[in-house]
């Protein structure tokens, strides 16, 4: 199932601006890695390039390899589409879809690529919510419109439409920037449970989450404003937050910087 | 300026005079009792100066309105809320000026259009009928203008559907921006050119003969512009999250268009298709060329001369006896019905897709 993704020599652009250059780094399989950095750094550029999710937006374009496994997700015949089943994605802001149920924005994945039988739709859709802590919450209200819940429940939602189609890699970017504390624990707590079968990748603002719930750790800067951002290092999360081996982590890790 | 407010609210005498955030306010009651008021002195004034026209007593009134209202809250509440005022009672008279237009044109048509509004008018048509006689109906011309325009829309909608998800979900560059540019140019065609362009390639150049058809394809043409332009806002209102949480679930893109995108907006693109609807609905100048009018029946939209509601009006009201003007106004209340009607299903139609909040 889950997958170890392999970067190496990765450039984005956005039309004519370069907005991250030369990343390379290893996600290892079964754990969460976190990308912290300050705004405009790449972190949720890089983070979409791992889906081909950049090249949706117009001018974006890449360089380089992702090796998931043994593919290069970038190599010549490769269909994002099939790409983007096997690494799915959760969004800052909750984005259920406003015209379908509760059930059927679980579902979406799945209907939407062909047809399933009602019987199967239902146990994905029982599993994926118990997956994502919600199916207590709204098992009597299947039908209801999914737009309908509280912001930590269209989050959880998402979580739960996202992995429903059983990706293999799980990417987050800033989950719980738009929810409250308790929101927000259930969501790490979630993260904690979903890492024992997917590959997790976090992108976050907030560094005690980034302890919290990461194996290992990004942090990513920019030399200036208009500069594309670079990878400065990766390590496991302990070592980045007590003992970093570049001055720039320490420095923005303990607030003296950005 | 702000000087002279501060000085008028300190002499104005303000309840709690000490206080700076204190004012004297009008009493609610003071602008409707001022809206009777100038009503009356403009009847007054009106009639003093023998003004026959009840409408240069409306203008009196509202002059009289926005000049009390303004000199009133200079006095009391001073500049700024006087200001205030003004444009507010400056709105509300604009609005009555829009409004009463509109009001007396459905009062005019609902009165002299029910005289011989009935089950017969609607079921039958000026076949044999001596068009001097009372009598008649419009049986043939309301099948017309269901034909023409329903084939109209068949031709319009998916185009003009499909030109609008290629310029907002496809189009890049310049192919979009003609595309854009052609149809801000065609908004703007007249019906009547319209017309002349079906006439000349389709009856004159390909040869065929006059039918509700041929009417039909000078109404799509009309359409097809307001379509695009009212399917292209929608789109775009319908949040790029969406798309990508779409995409993201590995969904191809025109599944992405057709599942998430087109059922978000469906509620906006009806609409707009019933309001082109309406807008071709009375045109008249393109069934007078392509059509070409008939007293009878004629259900076969593709052969022969029909009759359409527009140019039904506008034939009887050329004939000019009482008989015939009685029949053309029953047809502009049928044509104004048929519009509101389409109008009232598009709104149910938009608030029954519109997306739910469950709240």
């Amino acid at each position: 199932m889950a997958k170890r993704i392999d970067v190496s020599g990765l450039t984005a652009y956005y039309g004519n601006h370069k907005a991250i250059e030369d990343i390379s780094m290893t996600v290892e399989p079964r754990s969460v890695t976190a990308f912290i950095g300050p705004s405009g750094c790449g972190k949720s550029t890089f983070l979409r390039t791992l889906n081909r999710m950049h090249e949706v937006t117009p001018g974006g374009r890449v360089e380089g390899k992702v090796m998931l496994d043994d593919e290069n997700l970038y190599g010549s015949g490769v269909d994002p589409v099939s790409v983007r089943r096997t690494v799915g994605m959760v969004f800052q802001r909750p984005n259920p879809f406003p015209t379908m149920s509760i059930f059927e924005n679980v579902a979406a994945g799945l209907k939407l690529n062909g047809s399933y039988k009602k019987s199967e739709l239902e146990s994905v859709v029982e599993r994926s919510l118990k997956g994502a802590n919600l199916w207590n919450e709204v098992k009597d209200r299947l039908n209801k419109p999914g737009a309908g819940l509280s912001g930590g429940q269209q989050q959880r939602l998402c979580i739960a439409r996202a992995i429903a189609v059983e990706p293999d890699v799980l990417l987050m970017d800033e989950p719980c920037s738009a929810l409250d504390p308790i929101s927000t624990l259930a969501i790490e707590d979630l993260i904690g449970e979903l890492k024992e079968r997917f590959t997790i990748v976090i992108v976050t603002h907030n560094m005690q989450q980034a302890a919290r719930v990461s194996d290992r750790t990004a942090f990513f800067n920019l030399a200036g404003v208009g500069q594309p951002g670079k990878l400065i290092e990766i390590d496991e999360t302990e070592r980045i937050f007590s003992n970093p081996s570049v001055q720039a982590t320490e420095d923005y890790i303990s607030g003296r910087f950005g | 300026m702000s000087n002279a407010t501060i000085t008028k609210n300190e002499t104005g005498g303000a309840p709690a005079g000490t206080s700076s955030l204190r004012q004297a306010r009008l009493p609610r009651w003071v602008p409707p009792v001022l809206v009777v008021v100038s009503a009356a002195a403009g009847a007054g004034i009106g009639t003093a100066a023998g003004l026959g026209n009840t409408l240069q007593w409306g203008l009196i009134a509202a002059a009289l309105f926005i000049l009390g209202t303004y000199g009133l809250a200079a006095a009391v509440e001073g500049g700024r809320q006087a200001k205030d005022r003004l444009a507010t009672s400056l709105v509300w008279v604009c609005f009555v000026l829009a409004v009463v237009p509109l009001v007396s044109l459905i009062w005019e048509t609902v009165d002299r259009g029910r005289t011989v509004l009935d089950g017969y008018f609607l079921g039958h048509s000026m076949e044999g009928v001596q068009t001097i006689l009372p009598g008649g109906g419009a049986y043939h011309a309301i099948i017309g203008t269901l034909e023409q325009v329903g084939i109209a829309t068949l031709i319009a909608a998916p185009i003009g559907l499909l030109t609008a998800i290629y310029l907002v979900e496809y189009g890049r560059g310049r192919l979009a921006k003609a595309v854009t540019f052609f149809v801000d140019v065609m908004t703007g065609i007249p019906s009547i050119v319209a017309g002349l362009f079906i006439l000349s390639f389709w009856i004159i150049i390909l040869g065929f003969s006059y039918s509700g058809f041929a009417g039909a394809m000078a109404l799509a043409i009309l359409m097809m512009p307001v379509v695009v332009r009212s399917t292209e806002e929608m789109l775009k209102l319908v949040p790029n999250e969406l798309r990508e949480a779409s995409l993201a679930l590995g969904v191809p893109k025109w599944r992405t268009i057709l599942k998430v995108v087109l059922p978000t907006a469906v509620g906006g693109i009806t609409t707009g298709v019933m309001l082109a609807v309406a807008r071709v609905a009375g045109e008249s100048a393109p069934i007078v060329l392509l059509v070409f009018g008939a007293a009878g029946i004629n259900n076969n939209p593709f052969d022969g001369a029909q009759s359409s509601l527009p140019y039904y009006i506008y034939e009887q009201w050329q004939l000019g006896n009482e008989a015939s003007f009685d029949r053309a106004w029953a047809a502009a209340l049928v044509l104004i019905a048929f519009v509101m009607i389409l109008n009232l299903v598009a709104r149910g139609i938009a608030r029954w897709k519109a997306p739910k909040t469950g709240r």
